[in-house]
């Protein structure tokens, strides 16, 4: 194991990446809460942490989990969001980038995770799978019914 | 994202989770890289170091919680401005000696003694420091000394008066004493 580099570098690096899988699964209001909440946890594991061998995909956990929790604390009410069909409806126009994260936003934990992580920082699906803390096949299936359901939504 | 991160060190810091805060601040010289602990500063690296290489060694030697947090460092900042201004001749800091140990540190304490404007030889740092024939020793810890500035070791010389070494290279510690000469009254 080679030493842990200073935690500077992971913010330097991530944080954001961080911050766009938060807004895509919590919302731009609730993102910076969630943003803190995830370096702090990180900032108090991190002289302990064994293995250096993917920082990224461990900050990524992180978040997804405090996304989660997040979501658990507000009582899994639905985001804060424009109605879906409204918003798909509302318009001829492609639906802009804040509107196709309030429809991520609206996903399903897992499948909103997925896509959040695969688009908004491009991670491979065996990174999600280590994120998401489940196998690259699962991660593949999460992402699969996510982006079927937003071309519903979106069509 | 500048506000978010500014907001986290506070944060990280009021939880005890900052354990060094480092910022960047301007010299005639160059850029110096200034790094504290919660007890007080602990690193100057001078403008020849790599200021990466510096990070990596204090998050190997004090803790990884390594955050870039100069509101942390804005009276370091501002004493070193005036030092730098020729305003200000004794630094009221406190200081953190963590990162030298045994004889070093005791060097170093006694270097940190020395007035502005005045010189020590190497013998005479070696005495202070409760052996006078570890000439050599003292040397050592002048180079290796990590609160350079702050901890004035570019006032030791040689016995004869000659420059000796300085890790920020020699013309920044003649630069060093002249101005401090040009000071004194």
């Amino acid at each position: 194991m080679t030493a842990l580099p200073p935690f500077q570098t992971l913010l330097d690096e991530h944080a954001t990446d961080v911050m766009a899988v938060l807004r895509g699964a919590v919302g731009r209001a609730d993102a910076e809460d969630c943003f803190q909440e995830t370096f702090l946890a990180a900032l108090r594991a991190y002289p302990k942490l064994g293995d250096n061998g993917n920082l990224r995909g461990w900050l990524l956990t992180i978040a997804h989990r405090k996304a989660i929790d997040h979501h658990r604390a507000n009582g899994r009410r639905p985001l804060p969001v424009a109605d879906p069909d409204e918003l798909a409806g509302a318009t001829a126009e492609p639906v802009l980038d804040d509107g196709i994260w309030a429809l991520v936003g609206a996903l399903p934990p897992k499948q909103r995770a997925a896509v959040a992580l695969r688009y908004a920082c491009d991670l491979p699906h065996a990174e999600i799978a280590a994120a998401l803390g489940c196998s690259p096949d699962a991660a593949r299936r999460s992402l699969h019914e996510g982006m079927k359901r937003l071309r519903k939504e979106l069509a | 994202m500048k506000a978010e991160l500014e907001h986290l060190a506070v944060r990280a810091a009021a939880e005890g989770l900052l354990d060094v805060a480092y910022a960047s601040v301007d010299s005639p010289y160059g850029p110096l890289l200034v790094a504290t602990t919660p007890r007080g500063l602990v690193k100057v690296s001078l403008p020849a170091y790599d200021p990466e290489e510096t990070l990596e060694d204090l998050a190997a030697r004090i803790s990884p919680r390594v955050l870039e947090a100069p509101a942390r460092l804005d009276e370091v900042r501002r004493q070193l401005d005036n030092y730098f201004d020729g305003r200000l001749r004794e630094f009221d800091l406190p200081l953190d000696w963590q990162l030298s140990k045994g004889f070093r540190r005791r060097a170093l304490r006694a270097i940190d003694r020395i007035p502005y404007g005045k010189t020590r030889s190497y013998t005479q740092i070696a005495a202070s420091a409760g052996n006078e024939r570890a000439v050599r020793a003292a040397g050592t810890a002048c180079g290796s000394n990590p609160i350079p500035i702050v901890v004035p070791c570019h006032r030791v010389l040689r016995s004869g008066g000659a420059l000796g070494g300085y890790g920020g290279g020699l013309p920044m510690k003649e630069a060093l004493l002249e101005m401090e000469r040009a000071g004194l009254p």
